[in-house]
């Protein structure tokens, strides 16, 4: 008895370490993963390395025509859209920064940039950002890649109808207005689900500081 | 440039989400480039695209999709930089409104659209409008709301109303709830960026009177 004791502390304690151990090596992997593809994306622009690219294609192409077809783009288009996206993170490349962005973000706005074109006949034209000067008063731009892990996470803790209405403009490509028409609510509640999931993403966003 | 007044998180959600009318798009831009603040927040708000794309369960791919796009990787890249007309004329204004107008602001042609209120419409393509708007000092733009949302962006001047004080970079987001009345409060002319997702809605005598003609 007295010998066993000490020995089911130890196994107690075992289990919360494990425990603790697995969450933060699931989160490490997540960091890792995150940190592979804009690491990928980073050494691409200067190694114009094929492999490389091969890499980036199979773990994004198949999730950017996903991303299209949910915009309403028919089989035939999404893939031709996919194609340009995917010529574009290749030709850019050596414009990722993965201080700004993580690898996902910057490949979702190429991809979403790629569908409004086809979108507007009229084409919109593309603004090009000034380059962000350092601002102390501005949030540490290297955390943009763990935060975003946050997010994510975040995300999936939304309540349902919060979740919808961001599924509905990022995923569906609907305007506020047309979000209000399909769920038969008011404007303002669509901007209001809108800001409230903002706000809870937001404080995983600015955890850091 | 000292900017107080900023967008609302869901326009800025939408402008990510790429589902802005081109006219709100444009405005949206012109005050990023302005506004470090504001480019910030646009990094959480794409960064929840980013985030979505993750999530998605991956699509097949034609059989030789990627075979299809290495035979293009070593083509010349054609027109990748769509030559933007130089914005030399207007060095005054955010770029990306400097690079649609061919003109400086005075040789455009500007319609008066009642006292002291000259208009010129961008015609972008809607739903919605966007247009330049310039009040003379002294002037007010007849009490209206709005049936969607209403963003203005101060270029030049300043304009005082029910919701505060709006000089050169800020932005008032507005949605349907709104009525406001903008007065030009000194003595230099106000020009604005306006685009609407929506027509307004004038209340009262005057303003109904107007809207046929000014059309917004």
């Amino acid at each position: 008895m007295q010998i066993d004791q000490p020995e089911g502390g130890d196994v107690n304690a075992a289990a919360v370490d494990s425990a603790a151990l697995r969450a933060r090596d699931s989160e490490e992997r997540r960091k890792q993963v995150r940190d592979d593809w804009s690491a990928c994306l980073t050494a691409l622009a200067e190694s114009r390395d094929k492999s490389e690219f091969a890499r980036l294609f199979s773990h994004f192409a198949p999730r950017v025509k996903s991303y299209i077809l949910r915009l309403g783009m028919p089989e035939a288009s999404a893939e031709e859209i996919t194609q340009e996206a995917m010529l574009l993170v290749w030709r850019k490349a050596h414009l990722f920064n993965r201080a700004k962005a993580s690898a996902s973000t910057w490949i979702f706005t190429l991809a979403r940039n790629q569908s409004i074109d086809r979108m507007r006949r009229d084409k919109m034209p593309l603004y090009e950002l000034p380059e962000e000067e350092p601002d102390p008063d501005e949030r540490d731009m290297n955390e943009h890649g763990v935060l975003e892990d946050r997010m994510r996470a975040a995300i999936e803790t939304l309540p349902e109808n919060q979740a919808q209405v961001l599924h509905l403009s990022y995923y569906e490509g609907k305007s506020h207005s047309e979000i209000a028409d399909q769920l038969g609510i008011p404007l303002g509640s669509v901007k209001s689900r809108l800001r409230l999931a903002f706000s809870k993403l937001k404080a995983h966003w600015g955890e850091e500081e | 440039m000292k900017i107080s007044h900023h967008f609302d998180d869901a326009t800025l959600m939408a402008y990510s989400a790429g589902t802005l009318p081109q006219g709100m798009a444009l405005l949206v831009a012109c005050h990023l480039h302005w506004c470090p603040h504001c480019r910030e927040r646009m990094h959480a708000t794409d960064a929840v695209g980013g985030a979505l794309l993750e999530q998605l369960p991956p699509s097949n791919l034609q059989a030789d999709a990627f075979e299809q796009l290495l035979a293009r990787l070593d083509e010349p890249e054609q027109e990748l930089s769509t030559s933007a007309p130089e914005a030399d004329s207007n060095q005054e204004l955010p770029t990306p409104l400097a690079q649609l107008l061919d003109k400086p602001l005075d040789e455009l042609p500007w319609k008066r659209i009642g006292y002291g209120v000259k208009q010129l419409d961008l015609h972008l393509n809607g739903p919605g409008a966007a247009r330049l708007l310039r009040i003379s000092p002294g002037v007010s733009v007849p009490h209206h709301t709005h049936g969607g949302n209403e963003l203005t962006l101060i270029l030049k001047g300043s304009y005082n109303d029910e919701l505060g004080r709006f000089c050169q970079g800020d932005v008032a987001d507005l949605d349907g709830e709104v009525s406001h009345q903008p007065l030009v409060d000194t003595d230099e002319e106000c020009i604005c960026l306006i685009a609407t997702d929506a027509p307004l809605k004038f209340s009262g005598l005057v303003g109904r009177l107007v809207q046929p003609f000014i059309g917004l």
